[in-house]
């Protein structure tokens, strides 16, 4: 799956670096290779602070490596990836438009008329469950809504590519389950190629078809590549009880654990990561 | 609180305090009610003056002129500042260079600038709105400021995420962050746009509530003062509260707080 010229995101030789205030740098990312096929789930694992999110920016046209190069379905990536829709972690709805807004300004700006945008807006709100809160402000929305606003606001434009920077993660436990769910029903009917970034190994085995492990920053790389042999459909909550879940789950949390651990160790004293 | 008893308690804060001021200028409760009448007033003959202006119709056209003066100093103040706020914020070089000027001229006491806008305008409106154009300018310009430069990196990220150019940023991104800047701090620029037109016409001009209050000084008129300085209040009271029903409409999207 990782070979062949088809895949959505290729990144080779990736580095990604920043320049300190104190004139230090700062190396996040050493020298990465990593390959998401078209339809594959690929989740990507790794300690807080390990640069897995960098990752995905670099993946979204937001951030420049510092070397390397970014191909996505084969064409080199220049400016702002436009075949990607990007589901950040802290909350990205604007404020100042109502839910309904929210997910039909994706189709407005790229010309589509305001009545028609409002009209599958609408349609795209009823399959996230929210379709009684089209005219909410995010204010008056929860945390569990906000995210299915956003997850209509990027799916609404049909991207190729889905990055996902640990979109659930400010959620309560049975509301990530939820919306784990909700994510694998609408993500089934095309399979779209997904960059899923998270801490959470559980739910990554859950949603992916192949979780790559990353180590504890700094120069962080990647230290693990599982294929997850689960079929699908699946059900989040249902497939921890799976035996194969746990025998994966073990084998993964062996190679993370070392990672974790050092990651404590460098933070717990260290002013800086 | 329940709305009508908290009305009933404000009305009772007014009534209080004609009481008293009724009585220390009418009876030798408070001392020598003629002395406290000529520095205070007495409230029957303030009322009564404003009843006057009222009636006769003369107080319409002077309301007229402050409330036209305040009006076209917010507008002007307000466009200004959101211009030269937006321009500011993105482009930091300029605001840098400017920056201890723009300090400078807002630090710069109103007051002393109103002779030089008499000579250049005249005696007239104009003096009074480029008043109040200095003092709404700033707050409006600091506020568009700060709301571009703050707008959330997260929120500008996933618009360009989902495909927006920098023209449509511009109007669904920066725009509505620094409006919703400005009329957060509504009350206040068009309360200093009221200020800035009063100040002006008491210290130079032929019409308006400065100039009636400043004529009153002029002759002791101590009532007249007084009639004047409750309509003032009267004219901001409402002014601020069509303010308030302005803003609840722009800052619904705030939620309760707005």
């Amino acid at each position: 799956m990782a070979e062949g010229s088809s895949a959505a995101v290729r990144l080779r030789g990736v580095e990604i670096g920043f320049d300190l205030a104190n004139g230090g740098r700062f190396d996040a990312v050493a020298a990465t290779d990593l390959a998401v096929g078209d339809h594959e789930f690929v989740a990507i694992v790794g300690p807080t602070g390990c640069g897995k999110s960098t990752l995905l920016n670099v993946a979204a046209g937001l951030l420049k490596p510092s070397a390397g190069t970014v191909e996505i379905f084969g064409r080199p990536l220049n400016d702002i990836n436009r075949q990607a829709g990007y589901l950040f972690q802290q909350d990205a709805l604007m404020p100042w438009k109502t839910a309904i807004e929210n997910v039909a300004i994706g189709l407005e700006v790229a010309g589509v008329r305001s009545r028609e945008a409002r009209e599958r807006a609408r349609e795209w709100l009823a399959r996230v469950g929210l379709g009684a809160f089209a005219d909410r402000y995010p204010q008056m929305l929860s945390g569990g809504q906000r995210k299915r606003v956003g997850l209509a606001q990027v799916l609404i434009r049909d991207p190729k590519l889905l990055l996902m920077d640990e979109p659930f993660g400010p959620l309560d436990a049975q509301t990530r389950l939820i919306m784990g769910d909700l994510l694998l029903k609408l993500w089934s009917e095309d399979r779209k190629a997904v960059m899923f970034v998270t801490h959470d190994l559980d739910e990554a085995i859950a949603l992916s078809d192949r979780v790559v492990i990353m180590s504890a920053g700094p120069q962080s790389r990647i230290i693990g590549d599982f294929a997850v042999p689960l079929e699908r459909p699946r059900d989040v909550g249902e497939i921890r009880h799976d035996p194969r879940f746990n025998a994966l789950h073990r084998e993964i949390w062996d190679a993370l654990r070392d990672q974790v651990m050092a990651a404590y160790r460098d933070t717990s004293g260290a002013p800086a990561a | 609180m329940n709305r009508g008893i908290l009305l009933s308690l404000q009305i009772l804060v007014a009534a209080a305090t004609l009481v008293v001021w009724y009585l220390a200028s009418a009876t030798t409760i408070f001392g020598d009610p003629k002395t406290i009448a000529f520095f205070f007033g007495d409230p029957v003959s303030v009322i009564k003056r404003i009843w006057v202006w009222f009636s006769g119709g003369t107080i319409w056209y002077h309301l007229g002129i402050t409330l036209t003066e305040a009006v076209l100093a917010f507008v002007i103040g307000a466009v200004g500042g959101v211009v030269f706020g937006f321009w500011f914020a993105r482009k930091p070089l300029l605001a840098a260079v400017f920056d201890p000027y723009v300090k400078a001229a807002n630090a710069l006491p109103r007051v002393v600038l109103a002779p030089i806008f008499a000579l250049w305008f005249g005696l007239g409106i104009w003096s009074k709105v480029a008043l109040g154009v200095t003092l709404v300018f700033f707050i409006v310009f600091f506020n568009v400021y700060q709301g571009v430069k703050e707008v959330s990196p997260t929120v500008l990220n996933n618009a360009r995420m989902l495909g927006m150019n920098e023209r449509q940023l511009l109007r669904h991104i920066y725009m509505p962050s620094a409006l919703s800047w400005v009329f957060s701090s509504l009350h206040t620029s068009v309360g200093f746009a009221v200020v800035g037109a009063v100040v002006g016409e008491y210290l130079g001009s032929a019409a308006g509530l400065g100039y009636l209050i400043h004529q009153a000084e002029g002759v002791f008129d101590v009532v007249g003062v007084f009639a004047g300085m409750f309509v003032l209040m009267g004219f901001v009271l409402v002014v601020d509260g069509i303010v308030t029903v302005v803003e609840r409409r722009l800052l619904a999207w705030r939620g309760g707080n707005g």
